[in-house]
């Protein structure tokens, strides 16, 4: 019973970073109609960040977000305003290329920087600290992640649904052409989300780096997983690949439980189920593309 | 005086405007007519940035404005009712006002305004856009483009697809617009209902500018001929 709650515990400390990793793609996807290949490299480039941080400041890696969070909202600011703007709203494939390459620039870049070895990061006393609730214990480190995550999707859900800027946002989603009439600057609204996106990342990055080690290849694995909670939750709703990152995360962790080395594999699997299920996803609507 | 002179305009390899001028001045109504592909609503497009056009090519109180960004004439005065209204399907009415209203300059229309002015849209605030008839949205359209304060208001096709009795509706908003000092541009199919709401008129066909004058002198005739170049 106990070990139950406490794979329980872990899948959704995964699936809170999968909803993370998610978030970014989900919101370029229905905003810009842009799909960022170079997401998973970023999320690589936004640990080893933290790596640069921490080794220079002998700071724990979670207090190098710091630092690392505003560096990356500087790097997406000035990637989306330099490089993605001028694809954006053209056909799909200008973008797929255009971030197809800068992921393999990535990769390259990281590996000459800090060599193929893998890295991990160090969360210090956090990672041992747990509650005792009966002979329960719960880790402190699962149960902020998945409160940092339900913090960064409420403040981007309110950050949409209630002020200028979102109502800027959802309407360049609706028709970027009506929006540009009535003064929307599209491009800038793009290299403000772009910035937030890396930022809401590098979270992600950090509380995954504490966890699984990393490499400058692991990049298209963190796509993966995140075009999965993206497309699992429905495209176009943002607690939709919430939801949808969680449940990858709780499928590959109890797939785990079941064998070893088929985490991966449960997690494909519930995702190949419920897109045959529901193609448009668990709380997509179907219309929109 | 909002002024096009020789302006082109193309889609791409289609040229769509061959050398137009026209002129508007400050407070009057000016319908555009022509037949469908004429190249009004590329003229309007022109007008509010939406496309590309060289920078001699519009100009505002003397100074060259062409080549501008949506945003740089919204800013100057100039909003666009685009054709089909196209209001924004995740918004409310109210949102879809507000937004435009944050977007724009001061003056004297606000959102508080307009509700107090038409208060059949004080009951549809909360709705969204697109849960409204055609001409409660035709009407959410304008207004959106009205709360900007323009001084020119360019409308495109706004009585498109509406009843008789809606079409009424629209031109009683814009006879209040008028009235405010500001001036608009008209794109209506219907011709005489163009020539009565309308100070002056341009008749384009193909592109180029074949007849203008002054509404209340409108020779049938000549429009005819010039509208379908026969």
């Amino acid at each position: 019973m106990i070990s139950i709650v406490e794979t329980l515990m872990s899948g959704v400390m995964l699936g809170a970073l999968y909803a993370l990793f998610g978030l970014g793609l989900s919101l370029s996807l229905g905003v810009m109609r842009m799909i960022n290949i170079a997401h998973g490299d970023l999320i690589v480039l936004g640990a080893y960040l933290a790596v640069l941080v921490t080794g220079r400041t002998g700071w724990s890696a979670l207090a190098s977000l710091l630092i690392v969070m505003p560096l990356m909202f500087a790097v997406g600011w000035l990637m989306q305003s330099l490089m993605l703007n001028r694809v954006v709203g053209r056909d799909a494939m200008a973008s797929l290329l255009l971030t197809f390459g800068l992921s393999i620039v990535l990769q390259n870049l990281l590996q000459e920087i800090f060599t193929a070895n893998t890295r991990s990061l160090e969360a210090g006393d956090l990672a041992l600290m747990s509650f005792q609730i009966g002979s329960l214990s719960i880790g402190v480190l699962p149960l902020a992640t998945a409160a940092a995550t339900v913090a960064v999707y409420a403040l981007t859900g309110a950050l949409v649904a209630r002020t200028h800027w979102g109502r800027q946002v959802r309407a360049v989603a609706d028709d970027p052409g009506a929006a540009r009439l009535v003064g929307v600057n599209d491009r800038r609204l793009f290299a403000a989300m772009t910035g937030l996106v890396l930022a809401a990342i590098s979270l992600a990055a950090v509380l995954y780096g504490i966890r699984t080690p990393f490499s400058p290849s692991a990049g298209p694995e963190r796509l993966l997983f995140a075009f999965e909670a993206v497309v699992l939750g429905g495209l176009g709703s943002l607690w939709g690949t919430f939801f949808g990152g969680l449940i990858l995360g709780l499928a590959q962790v109890l797939g785990q439980q079941i064998n070893t080395g088929l985490g991966a594999f449960f997690g494909h699997l519930v995702f190949l189920v419920v897109l045959i299920a529901r193609p448009q996803g668990l709380f997509g609507n179907g219309s929109k593309p | 005086m909002l002024c096009a002179t020789r302006l082109s305009a193309s889609y791409g390899l289609f040229q769509a405007l061959f050398n137009v001028s026209l002129t508007v001045a400050p407070g009057e109504t000016v319908a555009l007519i022509g037949s469908n592909g004429a190249g009004k609503t590329t003229l309007l497009r022109s007008l509010a940035g939406a496309l590309p056009t060289a920078w001699m090519s519009i100009s505002l109180d003397g100074q060259s404005i062409g080549g501008s960004s949506e945003r740089e004439q919204l800013r100057r005065g100039i909003a666009l009712v685009p054709e089909g209204r196209r209001l924004f399907a995740s918004l409310t009415v109210h949102e879809n006002l507000l937004l435009a209203e944050h977007n724009g300059r001061p003056g004297n229309w606000s959102v508080m305004r307009v509700i107090s002015e038409l208060p059949t849209l004080a009951n549809l605030l909360e709705r969204p856009s697109t849960a409204l008839s055609g001409g409660q949205q035709q009407i959410v359209a304008i207004a959106r483009a009205l709360v900007a304060n323009p001084d020119y208001l360019l409308c495109d096709e706004v009585s498109l697809g509406l009843s008789p009795l809606a079409v009424d509706d629209v031109y009683a908003l814009l006879a209040k617009v008028r009235r405010n000092g500001t001036a608009i541009v008209l794109v209506e199919q219907n011709v005489r209902r163009a020539l009565a709401e309308s100070d002056r008129y341009y008749c384009l066909r193909k592109g180029q500018l074949v007849l203008d004058g002054v509404s209340a002198r409108a020779d049938r005739h000549a429009i005819a001929q010039a509208y379908f170049g026969v």
